[in-house]
């Protein structure tokens, strides 16, 4: 066992962890965050996507050793003081998501893209960048739909 | 911002989802979210081969590990069985009906076969410990194709039966032979519909929790149909039904994957049983590929008579459809919800239709997006564009010269059933319209005639379908062991709020939004103040669940009747309080008024209130303001529509991009265009990516070798195209709100739109056919052959 501290959401969790426990499982498991899911075995899917230092990294193929000392942001983060993020109005305005099981991840990949400055005004943009998660409900549109009116709003908030 | 208290009509209208708060913060709670105290974990050791008996199973080694707890082979449970999985459709008297039992005893019948069960404190030491799990196998000769499986001397999947053929099941009607003995043209294709993986991007997961000392058991399942595992696992389990509750929590799509009563869950039932303690299983991904049922797999030989201007005479065709190594819950009849619909929207003098199942070694197969829909639809629009060839005419053409013509009553069709409504020939119409058609085929003609890389074709679809499942006494004709109805309960609370149970159980289709504006504007409550329950078998006793489309078309209209009887009641209490007679009151704006007197009213709310302090009740009414209805329906519904799709097919590499995409539906009266939309969008990418990509390959050992996400193509947003959505609604006449359905147009109506646009890209070169997926090998090869052959 380890011991290993990490700052989910704001707050500095401190947990004994097996050394091959996977990020994913100490989030939902140890830390009781359910919010994140897995939905592969392969690093394909993108359902477990959270930021680490406002990265976006897939939380199953991260072990949680890995993330001792580091900021992890997890879809719980996202609102505050009872509003929503931008992005998840955004998904709820835009019909986002049906069975929400991809929705967190989409929502952290998304939301590091938008940090990162990534262009993403042209939907074949958004289309490229998030080949990483896949949804088998939606048919993407209105994810893409969604991640562009975010990104357009935090961006000319941020400008503003 | 406040609401006026005026009618509001919340059906048709934009509202957003109910559901998608608790989604979008992470709050929603998915089977694999719950935890229960003392909880253990379970993993399944499943049989590497396709077929292999089992000569012995060592829990020995695996048994000493550090946290196990027990390790069970197929033997140590049979005694928990009761009796085998359901299979709930034997489609013929003489079906061939193997036993199916949760965990394999003598027999690995596909690879992913579930041979041993490991219980262990924790999910690791679980898997630690089923790797040390010891089966001896001897491997067989595996059966992999549906073909080979029929030849003589096949490997026989189950050796009781001699054969590996499952059933054959017929459909004719009128002079067939003759009909196409005479006919100035018959029209013959094979059509090889693949299997395909469904892929919820949830996989299965399952906790039970035993009360041992009351013989009681909670189940929570990543499951469609909680009150069907509910009925089908007590008889397995030998559970009195009365002590066994089963919930489905959210549930993170199904496609109908979670239409199945799985061996996983027998297994955490017994193990909790045996145990007396709560067990945890969850599926991962690989398992996912092996265990979950696969959807299609059929081989389809389809003929059309015509004469020689393409009407059509009559309509044959011969399937072959493979089960796979068992019969899951209603495999057999998967293409009978196809069967009656190898005509389309089309009229035809005869009709003759035959399925035979096949066992083969591989995963169990049953109900995908569509279900028998999808293959029947492939098939008829495929040979409608081999037709429109044949004869020299435009697809369009043809279509339009065969569709029935427009009708909003029960109309009779070739295969015997009556549709409830429709008008196909404007449906094409508005869609050759959208996509502008005439264009496009004047720019295929450009591209042709330069020789252009690039080439371009379009291809139609104009599907009709089959939902609302379903007529009980249908079901019944076709030997389904179920009833097809639904139930609601809508419950006024003397607050003024409203509680609705529903029978339908959502796994992402808005099912609570839908019900909510459904009953808002049958009962004049504010949408808010509605809350929708289903999923859960003690708090809704009554559901047939969902699939099939069926949901707003019989769990929908339900909900619309269970609001007309609360009506019926209200009117009686809010006339004797307002002292008028009955048919003085007219509800409008959300109340009965006094006709007249429009002053003098009673809300729902307020008589909602005076039934629950029954003060002063009707002489003879009960207290309370609660009803329910058990919907069965009529018919079924026939959603249709008409899907154009134009690709460029870059002829040097055989790559098909989707340029254009547009999907005309007629699903009826729409609740929630917003949601409708979403089922749409999202059936469509499973369609395209059923034509363009999706496969699941085995090898000739039987071993599936697409057997994770990274070597299945599931698309990601970056291979699919947007798509334009139009309606062109006609009510049905099966219900009275008209509805029809739309959860599966989309697979249903896709394929035959992308297939036929891919041929029609390549059809001046000789291309005529290719078989799903139409992946750039495949159409590269196309090209190739019928360069070569035209030599
Ligand atoms: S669960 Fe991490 S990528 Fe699928
Ligand atoms: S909303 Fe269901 S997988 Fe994306």
């Amino acid at each position: 066992m380890k011991r290993i501290a990490v700052t989910v959401n704001g707050t500095r969790r401190e947990s004994e962890v097996e050394p091959r426990q996977l990020l994913v499982i100490h989030l939902r498991e140890d830390l009781g965050l359910t919010g994140t899911k897995i939905g592969c075995d392969t690093t394909s899917c993108g359902a477990c996507t959270v930021l680490i230092d406002g990265k976006s990294v897939k939380s199953c193929n991260v072990l949680a050793v890995q993330a001792d000392g580091r900021e992890v942001t997890t879809i719980e983060g996202l609102a505050a003081d009872g509003t929503m993020h931008p992005l998840q109005e955004a998904f709820r305005n835009n019909h986002g998501l049906q069975c929400g099981y991809c929705t967190p991840g989409m929502i952290m990949a998304a939301l590091s893209l938008i940090d990162a400055g990534t262009p993403l005004e042209d939907e074949e943009d958004i289309r490229l960048a998030l080949e990483g998660n896949l949804c088998r409900c939606t048919g993407y549109q209105n994810i893409v739909k969604s991640i562009k009116d975010a990104a357009g709003q935090m961006r000319s908030s941020a400008s503003a | 911002m406040a609401r006026t208290e005026q009618a509001q009509r919340y059906v048709g209208g934009g509202v957003l989802r109910k559901e998608d708060p608790e989604l979008l913060t992470g709050q929603g709670k998915y089977t694999d979210d719950i935890v229960v105290p003392g909880m253990v974990w379970a993993i399944v050791v499943r049989s590497p081969f396709a077929h292999a008996r089992i000569n012995s199973v060592d829990t020995s080694r695996a048994g000493g590990m550090p946290g196990v707890i027990a390790v069970y082979s197929g033997a140590d449970l049979a005694s928990e069985w009761a009796g085998p999985l359901p299979m709930a459709w034997p489609v013929t008297e003489d079906i061939n009906n193997p036993p199916h039992w949760p965990v394999a005893k003598d027999k690995a019948r596909f690879a992913g076969d579930a041979v041993a069960v490991v219980v262990a404190e924790s999910r690791a030491q679980a898997k630690d410990a089923a790797a040390s799990v010891e089966v001896d196998y001897e491997a067989l000769d595996p059966v992999v194709g549906v073909e080979a499986a029929l030849r003589d001397g096949a490997p026989l999947v189950h050796d009781e039966f001699g054969t590996n053929k499952c059933y054959t099941w017929p459909l004719a009607d009128g002079e067939v032979d003759d009909v196409f003995a005479k006919a100035p043209v018959v029209v013959k294709e094979r059509y090889v519909h693949p299997r395909l993986i469904p892929n919820a991007i949830e996989p299965r997961a399952i906790v039970v929790q035993p009360v041992p000392s009351q013989g009681e058991f909670t189940m929570w399942s990543a499951t469609q149909v909680p009150h069907i595992a509910k009925v089908t696992l007590s008889i397995t389990l030998g559970i009195p039904e009365s002590k066994f509750r089963v919930i489905a929590p959210e549930v993170g799509g199904g496609f109908g994957s979670k239409l199945q009563v799985y061996a996983e869950e027998a297994i955490c039932l017994a193990v909790a049983r045996r145990l007396g303690r709560p067990v945890k299983w969850v599926e991962e991904r690989s398992e996912n590929y092996l265990a979950t049922h696969h959807g299609r797999g059929m081989i389809q030989d389809m003929e059309v008579a015509a004469t020689e201007e393409g009407k059509l005479l009559g309509v044959r065709a011969k399937m072959l459809v493979d089960m796979g190594g068992y019969l899951q819950l209603v495999t057999p009849g998967i293409p009978l919800l196809g069967a009656f619909l190898y005509a389309g929207p089309y009229s035809a003098e005869c009709y003759s239709v035959e399925f035979t199942g096949v066992f083969t070694n591989r995963t169990p197969t049953d109900a995908y997006r569509g279900a028998g829909r999808p293959e029947a639809t492939y098939a008829v629009e495929r040979i409608m564009d081999a037709l429109a060839r044949r004869v020299g005419k435009d697809p369009a053409e043809v279509r339009r010269m065969n569709f029935l013509p427009p009708f909003s009553e029960p109309t009779p069709t070739p295969s015997g059933l009556s549709f409830d409504s429709g008008n196909y020939e404007a449906t094409l119409d508005k869609a050759l319209e959208l996509v502008g058609y005439d264009e496009l085929r004047k720019e295929q003609a450009a591209r042709r005639e330069s020789k252009d890389v690039k080439q371009l074709g379009v291809g139609l679809s104009t599907y009709i379908e089959m939902c609302g499942l379903a007529p009980s006494q249908v079901l019944a004709s076709l030997r389904y062991v179920a009833g097809g109805w639904d139930s609601a309960t809508i419950r006024c609370h003397p607050t003024g709020k409203v509680t609705v149970l529903s029978g339908a159980t959502p796994h992402g289709q808005g099912h609570e939004t839908s019900w909510s504006q459904i009953v808002a504007d049958a009962l004049g409550i504010p949408f808010d103040d509605i809350e929708i329950l289903h999923g859960d078998t003690a708090v809704v006793p009554l559901g047939m669940d969902t699939y099939g489309s069926r949901s707003v078309s019989v769990g929908g209209v339900a909900i619309h009747h269970a609001a007309e009887r609360v009506k019926e009641k209200a009117r009686k209490i809010a006339a004797h309080e307002l002292e008028v007679a009955e048919d003085d009151l007219e509800f409008a704006d959300g109340k009965f008024q006094v006709k007249g007197a429009p002053d003098k009213a009673k809300s729902i709310p307020e008589v909602a209130f005076s039934a629950w302090t029954a003060h002063n009740l009707p002489e003879g009414l009960e207290p309370g303001l609660e009803e329910t209805y058990v919907f069965d329906p009529p018919n079924f519904t026939y959603p249709s529509g008409a899907h154009i799709c134009a690709v460029e097919i870059d002829t040097d590499t055989g790559k098909t991009e989707v340029v254009r995409y547009i999907a005309v539906d007629d699903c009826g009266t729409i609740i929630n265009p917003m949601i409708v939309e979403g089922q749409i969008r999202g059936g469509v990418a499973q369609g395209i990516a059923e034509a363009l990509f999706e496969e699941a390959v085995y090898d000739d050992n039987g071993t599936l070798l697409t057997s994770s996400m990274a070597t299945y193509a599931i698309p990601s947003a970056a291979e699919l195209p947007r798509f334009t959505l139009a309606g062109n609604v006609t009510p049905s006449s099966t219900n009275p709100l008209g509805v029809k359905g739309v959860g599966e147009a989309g697979t249903i109506a896709a394929p035959p739109a992308v297939v036929n646009a891919v041929i029609d890209a390549l059809s001046h070169f000789g291309v005529t056919e290719i078989d799903m997926p139409a992946t750039p090998e495949r159409v590269w090869n196309a090209i190739q052959n019928a360069k070569g052959g035209s030599k």
